[in-house]
């Protein structure tokens, strides 16, 4: 069987009801194996067979664009109406405002119905029967493909692209550093890295004081009962920032306060870098750098909300659970004469996510 | 002549005036009454079209009044709870948007929402041209593009989320750089090229803008004309039917039925994402604040389609390298670059993976249901369910606070269930679909059941069975009737072995694993055989029918089959 052949309906009225057609031959099969059964006869719809209907077709179809116009001229006296701050309340909305709410529906809904008026006008009234076109091969006739093949080898011969392989092979260098200058041009899109993750401005003072980053209070151990949380930042911060117009800062240098009973802490990453069971940790995840404030007291488990890498701060800010790799960094913070907490240098390795020349 | 080709209406002259310049006629001539296959599931490319092309028109206003700015600016706006709040400009001109400008907020609500069913309309129409086989020869380079295309809009979506500035979408960029960060050699350098300087910077919005507005959408501008143009050479696949061969197309013209279809349903995907983004509030930033790196919300969700890096990001085992001064954090690397290339590469390399396995290099228009292809079904299910487990795994934490469960629990049966999960998946799925080609093909021989019961003459009880119509018959019948290949022999005529055979032995296998288990067709001396007995079935009903009319017209003397009539209705 021609795998392209389309059997032509039989058309034997006196079939079954089920079935529209009549006895079929499944004589057509293509060369994969499928049967090829025929094209259906012209299938009448309701609208083909009765005016009334066409007509009532008809009028729904105007209706729809009656309806989708009348939504739009609504639209823009909607938003004539009413203020951008008017609330409006809408059963199960609550209070929304009032020219989103109206803008919004009725442009949505006037599309709707000038989209539904012209789907319906397609499946009502335009024809119904499926026409059907032929495919073409793909695949260029053999002159064609001869043709181009000739042609090519002509311009190639013509060129001196093959036969002449001092000034291919130059060009081909040229070509290959002509993308070098752009790459260089994207240098400038930012300084070299240098040593700038390693620092915070904790180490930019032997002692810097810490403030609490709630209330912009400089910190006192008393403000800090057992098992209490305090988030902080380093005293100058906001200058810092106003100076250079980042936070760039402040996503190295925030750091948690916790204080736990003394006898509770199991280790520290350095002897002594609590004060009194106040325990100054980053506050930036190691994993991607999400700043951490989940802390389970009794657990003393500090959880990322983000990847929910879980530390534990008793125990030297160990990974206890999750895809983060290494501890959180301590700081090493005591008081200074006149009582208020201070840090104690800078962090001894860099805060934040990992990166290729951390070590 | 002359007569013939000087217009005189109006239209004539305008229609003139291009012909001559552009020579339309022939464009025209040879395009306009093209024909489409028509089927439900040839509308989601569409609506991944209508839903772009509502992104660029209100992607655009927005772009009247949004400042890429990250300029710091105290708000001084209408919404209270923020007044006095340091922010960047961003944040205050999607504040602006928001609350001052009459619809801006409707447009922002429809760019995201539309931004949404954009990459999701994408993402189901590339499974329904995968569970279809539609990306078979000639198609394969259309796949690509679409493969393409469906990466470019998870980025695009990205860097638009990441624009307003907010919490929620610094929080975003954190984990962002975090990752850009822990790629080897150059990640460090990339991440400081990209925010200018250390994280978060003051260039990053002012860079993702233009990114976002000018080069990304150009270029998903410019594959998806390419996407469209294939389409139209190549001519639209479609599903076996009657009449239906590889050789033509059957389906409605151009004009005018599919310019007033598709017309109409653009504006009903626009009319649908309009009256839903005036329903329900999307990203209501004004609630998260602007951003600072040292805040976060806990149960921070980003938008649905970065859900599965996400969930990759979380389920991976903390494993990092320390050696030789430098830090390899396979903990990032693995699940959010690695997995995704070895995921879209064996997605876009499918066609061909395919056609290797099976040897199939032929073209293919005509669609194969999914059951009929039971092994790339059931790779497909699996691969879903795959990128589904990660997506679940995204939401671990909602998970175990919505239903108090442990969340390391939860995070060690998600690393177990991603790999146990998929296989299962492709073992079901395989025996469903070899399931339903048995009922097809017990289906077209055997008809409907009809509930009608038959008392023949001799008492036999027969129930009426019904043929199926000629639409589902051809559905059934239209399926490629393929035998895989033959394992070719171990060893040559003569008995000595054949080493070099291992290649074609391979590829038979594969072959037999995808088609092997395949029910075949029914002979045309069977179906001739059901039809007959169909009619005579139906003869059977014909008959009994008159005589049940007799026995009720001369008052159920004369056959009647029961004392109490049990046989009337």
């Amino acid at each position: 069987m021609a795998e392209h052949s389309n059997l032509p309906a039989s058309p034997d009225a006196g079939g079954h009801d089920e079935a529209a057609h009549g006895a079929l031959d499944y004589g057509t099969r293509d060369e994969r194996g499928r049967f090829i059964l025929p094209l259906e006869e012209h299938h009448q719809r309701i609208t083909d067979v009765d005016p009334r209907a066409a007509k009532r077709a008809e009028r729904q179809v105007a209706w729809l664009f009656v309806a989708g116009a009348a939504c739009f001229a609504g639209a823009v006296a909607a938003f004539v109406g009413f203020s951008s701050h008017e609330l409006i309340h809408v059963p199960m909305l609550g209070n929304v405002s009032a020219s989103n709410f109206w803008l919004g529906t009725l442009i949505g809904l006037g599309s709707f119905f000038l989209g539904a008026a012209a789907i319906h006008w397609a499946r009502r009234l335009m024809p119904g029967d499926e026409a059907v076109d032929y495919r073409h091969s793909l695949r260029g006739d053999e002159d064609s493909r001869a043709s181009a093949i000739e042609q090519f080898k002509r311009g190639a011969a013509e060129s001196g692209f093959l036969s002449r392989p001092l000034v291919r092979r130059t060009m081909l260098g040229a070509m290959a550093l002509f993308p070098l200058p752009l790459v260089v041009l994207l240098a400038d899109l930012g300084p070299a890295p240098k040593e700038k993750l390693r620092h915070t401005m904790w180490g930019d003072k032997p002692a810097t004081r810490i403030i609490n980053q709630g209330s912009g209070e400089l910190v006192r151990p008393e403000h800090l009962a057992v098992g209490g949380l305090i988030n902080a930042i380093p005293e100058g911060l906001e200058k810092v920032e106003e100076e250079a117009g980042t936070q760039n800062e402040r996503a190295k240098s925030s750091i948690i306060l916790v204080r736990m009973n003394p006898s509770e802490i199991k280790a520290q990453q350095g002897q002594g870098w609590d004060y009194q069971g106040i325990l100054a940790y980053s506050k930036i995840c190691t994993h991607v750098g999400c700043p951490i404030s989940l802390y389970q007291q009794r657990t003393h488990a500090l959880l990322c909300p983000c990847h929910q890498s879980t530390f534990d701060l008793s125990d030297a800010g160990r990974v206890v659970f999750g895809p983060a790799a290494r501890h959180m960094p301590q700081l090493r913070i005591g008081v200074d004469s006149e009582g208020y907490l201070v840090s104690l240098g800078d962090f001894a390795e860099p805060v934040g996510p990992s990166f290729w020349e951390r070590g | 002549m002359s007569t013939s080709t000087t217009p005189t209406t109006p239209q004539g002259k305008v229609a003139d005036f291009l012909d001559e310049r552009l020579s339309i006629s022939k464009a025209i001539k040879s395009n306009i009454s093209k024909v489409f296959p028509d089927h439900w599931s040839f509308m989601l490319g569409e609506v991944a079209l209508y839903s772009f092309i509502i992104l660029l028109l209100s992607g655009t206003y927005l772009t009247l009044f949004f400042k890429p700015s990250m300029v710091e600016v105290i708000y001084n706006g209408p919404y209270v709870p923020l007044k006095g709040v340091k922010m960047s400009e961003a944040f205050a001109s999607t504040l602006h948007i928001s609350f001052d400008v009459r619809g801006g907020l409707l447009m922002r609500q429809i760019h995201h929402w539309a931004a949404l069913f954009f990459i999701g309309a994408m993402s189901i129409h590339m499974f329904r041209v995968f569970f279809t086989g539609a990306f078979r020869k000639p198609r394969e380079l259309n796949w690509v593009i679409g493969t393409v295309l469906v990466l470019l809009g998870i980025v695009e979506g990205f860097m638009g989320y990441s624009l307003p500035d907010d919490l929620l979408s610094g929080t975003g960029l954190r984990i962002t750089q975090g990752i850009i960060a822990a790629v080897p050699v150059v990640g460090t350098y990339v991440s400081f090229g990209l925010f200018g300087g250390e994280f978060p910077g003051h260039d990053v919005v002012a860079r993702f803008y233009t990114l976002h507005i000018l080069l990304i959408p150009g270029l998903i501008l410019a594959l998806v004309g390419a996407h469209l143009m294939m389409v139209w050479y190549q001519k639209h696949t479609q599903w076996p039917g009657p009449g239906r061969t590889e050789g033509n197309v059957v389906g409605y013209r151009l004009f005018p039925v599919y310019t007033a279809k598709a017309g109409g349903f653009f504006f009903v995907v626009l009319g649908i994402t309009t009256l839903i983004s005036a329903l329900v509030s999307i990203n209501p930033v004004w609630m998260f604040g602007p951003y600072t790196p040292d805040q976060v919300s806990a149960g921070s969700q980003p938008d649905w389609y970065m859900g599965f890096l996400d969930g990759a990001v979380r389920v991976m085992p903390n494993w990092e390298i320390n050696a030789l001064g430098h830090t390899l954090s396979l903990n990032l690397i693995v699940p959010a670059l690695v997995l995704p290339g070895i995921m879209t590469t064996l997605l876009g390399l499918y066609p061909w993976i395919e056609a290797w396995a099976t040897g199939d290099r032929r073209e293919h228009h005509l669609l194969d249901r999914p059951r009929n292809a039971p092994v790339r079904t059931a790779l497909g299910v699996m691969s879903i369910s795959f990128y589904l487990m990660l997506w679940i795994s995204g939401a671990n934490d909602i998970i175990a606070q919505t239903f108090r469960l442990s969340i390391n629990q939860i995070t060690v049966a998600l690393r177990v269930l991603l790999f146990v999960v998929p296989p299962l998946m492709f073992m079901l799925t395989k025996r469903w679909c070899l399931s339903l080609q048995r009922r097809d093909r017990e289906k077209v021989l055997h008809g409907h059941e009809t509930g009608r019961i038959l008392r023949l003459p001799h008492g036999e009880f027969v129930e009426i069975h019904a043929p199926l119509s000629l639409e589902e018959q051809a559905e059934i019948l239209g399926k490629m009737d393929v035998a895989p290949m033959a394992l070719p022999a171990a060893t040559d005529a003569n008995g000595v072995a054949q080493p070099a055979a291992w290649k074609a032995r391979m590829q038979a296998k594969l072959s037999q694993w995808f088609y092997g288990a395949n029910v075949s067709l029914p002979t045309r001396a069977e179906l001739l055989e059901a039809q007959s007995h169909f009619e005579h079935a139906d003869a059977l009903e014909v008959e009994a029918t008159n005589r049940h009319r007799t026995y009720e017209a001369v008052g159920g003397v004369l056959l009647a089959p029961t004392e109490d009539g049990s046989s009337r209705h």
